[in-house]
């Protein structure tokens, strides 16, 4: 293998971890907003149902967006030619994530701001879409890094790789599978937030549904989970690792069964951070890349950034990140109540505009 | 088309319009936080209503502002991803930096915000207004060290080993002189920006309130209809009811307090304009000559060179039909002097074609010089009516609303109104696209002067394109990006008139709830 004889150095080793550690806060803290996102037409009978789904995220679903940003500026940063390959192979996929992502994102501040309930019910429908492909294409390409995704050195640059699978070879069925079991995976973990953070109908309602997709997800979960470390494997770290995020989603199941909530949440949250810890375990030290055709590999040596940045880098993280991660906290904590139908306000009605 | 005219022309339009929202944004969030600060401070709730209104306009177009940006970090990747190679060693951590110091505090405490009115202690909720704001102008600083890096590539090298340009000295990303001027200057036109918005929204309301009998004391007003005494409408209604609130004094305070922003940014922007173009007349001279439309070299010989107003006729160097200019005026704003000596076009083609660096002192361009020639740049010169028009657009329309200022301020002396006429309406309705869009023609200029560089005098900008992405793909999203974006427009122009439209809203007691039963003050 390429990636036997690599050696990095510790600051490339941290900051390869701390990239994985941010890709982890996005899925476990979006992970749910994209499940709640999507199940704000199917749990919401009423507006004032599907009001209570949305006030669940909506103090903090932008602030979970940002781990996937922080996610981006540190890949770019860290490992300019990692984002440089990576970013332009994967042009179509993100362009599709991001345009998922300008219509869920407006549509959680925008959908309040008419009374017609056909404005309100396209910006659901646009909440529960965009926040489906964005999970499907990243489950998309998330199964690709596991697979490795071929790269060459460009003609006549050295230092410059490009992707050269094409399009079409994303959608192997491993990579298939990766999609829906993410898709299954956030509505899993989102409808355990909802049973968590509401009560009355919604919190039965999601209750029942994590029961029946919990099954999906325990189920699509361990094949793909089976699949990754049968081809792809890493050896014992990869099957403990899978035995674990196994057993988090079934102790996650039994959880809602037991009306224990919040250890469901812990379960489902546990899983994914296990699932991600694989993924990035066979990510190292090609950086999801397969280089076997490339003359020059691209890894977590050849794609770093200096020694000089990673430093600077290292000291803002040293000091920034726990800041945001104590006042993330606390931004939960101030909004910790549970919801149901009766705390939602009736719409103020609205007086005559001037001119 | 090819492929490094998509990327341009996808890279102007998602910018242009993210740009639309940003600036509003930047100031609108302090003007925001400055009348709840007003509120907490008084107690008076015309200074509540201020901040429920302007804090509603605010959050629609903060919204546009955060997905739109999102684009932006992606397509550099995307699009430009040996850009993107090249320099991300120095400009990768500016955009790490922004996304951990300025969106995680501005959206995690926005929410906080919006939905911690009634959770929070009065004094906790008003700070989260002011670190949100403090959060979304610390963006501005990280991407405009990204912006200054392409304009004055400073402390970074080349190293022939990586083929890349790699980080020396942070310190002196942070101090690139062409950051120390753009950042206020970009800071003083959002002031511009927000504070014409909030000054013309005000001022049509106050347009609007002027009728006979109408004061700014609410217990002054009379009120002739028994069930307008709830007090749940105002001037809105359309029966000739007097208004028995105290609107017509807190738009007035707004409309006031913006006027006087705008001014005060105006003398802003004139002051840190001038230094700006000081220092691009030293690192980007080529630049500063398009800007001017200036072809041959003036100056220096004991007369000054003259600052074009405008010119009527083509800008290729043969004479034109009209040209207004003002003498000495260029020498003055390029190098201080009166007299000053100012490069035209020719002798900065000349002297570029030969080999000369753009900035010469520079050590990131003398490193990579000979790579840099081996590009083959084929032309030096900007698109010159581009440059030279942008940049008399970005000067004229900010100029236009700041007069438009004044005129509020002359009528609001001594408790007068504005009048109630459609002119001024029209005016109100002119008066925030000025500095929008000399905000975008500013950037415009920025952006277009700088070609043919994507770094200056390092990068052409045709080598800074992805090597993997087809014409196929960039048409794809271009049209997708553009009907997207088009549509969003329509919304939230449409949303921002609706709110505009329906006025300050009435506001009740502000208290904290206290059991998981009661119901919540508010909700989306």
């Amino acid at each position: 293998m390429i990636g036997m004889n690599v050696e990095p150095t510790t600051l490339q080793l941290l900051w390869f971890c701390l990239i994985a550690v941010l890709w982890i806060g996005f899925l476990v803290l979006e992970g749910f907003d994209y499940g709640v996102a999507m199940l704000i037409p199917v749990l919401g009978r009423t507006d004032k149902e599907r009001r209570v789904l949305v006030n669940t995220i909506g103090p903090v679903w932008d602030g979970n967006e940002v781990w996937l940003l922080t996610a981006g500026g540190a890949t770019f940063a860290a490992f300019p030619g990692w984002y440089a390959t990576l970013f332009s192979g994967l042009y179509i996929p993100l362009f599709l994530i991001l345009i998922a992502l300008i219509v869920r994102g407006l549509a959680f501040e925008y959908r309040a701001k008419r009374p017609e309930q056909s404005w309100k019910n396209r910006w659901d429908w646009g909440a529960a879409i965009g926040s489906f492909v964005v999970s499907l294409v990243l489950g998309v390409g998330f199964s690709n890094f596991v697979k490795g995704m071929p790269v060459q050195v460009a003609e006549g640059r050295q230092a410059v790789h490009v992707f050269t699978g094409g399009f079409w070879s994303l959608f192997s069925p491993f990579a298939l599978l990766g999609g829906v079991v993410l898709v299954v995976l956030f509505l899993f973990h989102g409808a355990i937030f909802l049973a968590l953070k509401t009560r009355g109908d919604i919190h039965e309602r999601a209750k029942a549904f994590a029961l029946k997709v919990g099954l999906v997800a325990i189920g699509g979960g361990g094949v793909w989970l089976l699949w990754s470390n049968l081809a792809y494997g890493t050896g014992l770290p990869g099957w403990i690792l899978m035995l674990v995020a196994a057993a988090g989603l079934v102790f996650a199941w039994f959880m809602v069964k037991q009306e224990a909530d919040g250890w469901a949440f812990v379960g489902t949250a546990v899983s994914i951070v296990v699932i991600a810890i694989g993924i990035f375990l066979t990510m190292y030290p090609d950086l999801g890349f397969d280089n076997s055709a490339a003359e020059r590999p691209l890894n977590i040596v050849t794609a770093s950034a200096t020694p000089y940045t990673l430093t600077i880098m290292t000291w803002a993280a040293a000091v920034f990140v726990p800041i945001v991660l104590g006042y993330q906290a606390w931004s939960y904590w101030v909004f910790r109540r549970r919801l149901s139908t009766a705390n939602i306000p009736d719409e103020a009605k609205e007086s005559e505009p001037v001119g | 088309m090819d492929q490094v005219t998509l990327a341009r022309w996808q890279f102007g339009i998602t910018t242009v319009y993210h740009w639309f929202f940003v600036p509003v944004t930047l100031a609108l969030s302090f003007i925001v936080a400055i009348f709840q600060t007003l509120w907490y401070r008084t107690r008076d709730d015309k200074y509540l209503r201020l901040t429920k209104f302007y804090g509603k306009l605010f959050l629609i177009n903060f919204a546009m502002g955060v997905v739109t940006g999102i684009v932006q970090e992606f397509q550099f990747g995307m699009n430009w991803s040996e850009y993107s190679r090249f320099v991300g060693d120095i400009f990768g951590a500016p955009l790490a930096f922004e996304a951990l110091l300025a969106f995680f505090l501005e959206s995690t405490f926005l929410g906080l915000w919006i939905f911690g009115w009634d959770r929070l202690p009065k004094r906790l909720h008003l700070m989260c207004i002011w670190l949100a704001a403090i959060g979304t102008n610390l963006s501005a600083i990280f991407i405009l060290a990204a912006n200054s890096f392409m304009q004055n590539p400073q402390g970074a090298t080349y190293n022939p080993l990586t083929d890349r340009a790699e980080m020396t000295d942070f310190g002196a990303v942070l101090t690139n002189p062409v950051l120390l001027w753009s950042l206020p200057h970009t800071l003083m036109a959002s002031w511009l920006t927000a504070a014409a918005l909030v000054a013309a929204v005000s001022g049509w309301h106050l347009s609007k309130l002027n009728r006979a009998g109408v004061s700014d004391d609410a217990a002054g007003a009379p009120s002739k209809d028994a069930d307008d005494v709830s007090g749940d409408t105002d001037y809105a209604d359309a029966s000739g009811v007097t208004t028995t609130d105290n609107s017509v004094a807190a738009h007035r305070f707004a409309a006031t307090f913006a006027a006087i922003a705008m001014i005060v940014a105006g003398v802003g922007l004139l002051i840190t304009g001038d230094e700006a173009g000081k220092i691009m007349t030293q690192v980007q001279p080529m630049k500063m000559a398009a800007a001017e439309a200036l072809w041959e070299s003036a100056g220096g010989d004991g007369s000054g060179a003259p600052f074009s107003v405008f010119t009527i006729g083509t800008l290729d160097g043969s004479r034109p039909i009209v040209q207004v200019e003002i003498p000495n005026l260029l020498s003055f704003l390029a190098t201080g002097t009166w007299d000053g000596r100012v490069q035209g076009i020719n002798e900065l083609k000349a002297a570029y074609a030969e080999g000369q660096l753009v900035d010469p002192s520079n050590k990131l361009q003398q490193a990579y010089a000979d790579h840099m020639r081996a590009w083959g740049v084929e032309t030096h010169t900007p698109i010159i009516p581009v440059t030279y028009w942008s940049f008399r657009l970005m000067i004229g329309l900010g100029m236009a609303a700041i007069a438009v200022a004044l005129l509020m301020l002359w009528y609001l002396r001594k408790g007068g109104l504005p009048p109630r006429a459609p002119w001024w309406t029209l005016l109100m309705v002119l008066m925030p696209l000025g500095p929008l869009f000399a905000n975008s023609f500013g950037w415009i200029f920025t952006e277009m002067g700088r070609q043919p560089w994507i770094v200056s005098g390092v990068l052409p900008t045709e080598a800074g394109i992805s090597p993997g992405v087809t014409v196929l793909e960039l048409w794809i999203s271009l049209i997708g990006y553009t009907l997207v974006y088009g549509a969003l427009a329509v919304v939230e122009v449409g949303l921002l008139l609706k709110y505009i439209r329906l006025g300050l809203p009435q506001v009740g007691p502000v208290e904290q709830i206290q059991d998981e039963h009661d119901v919540l003050s508010f909700a989306y």
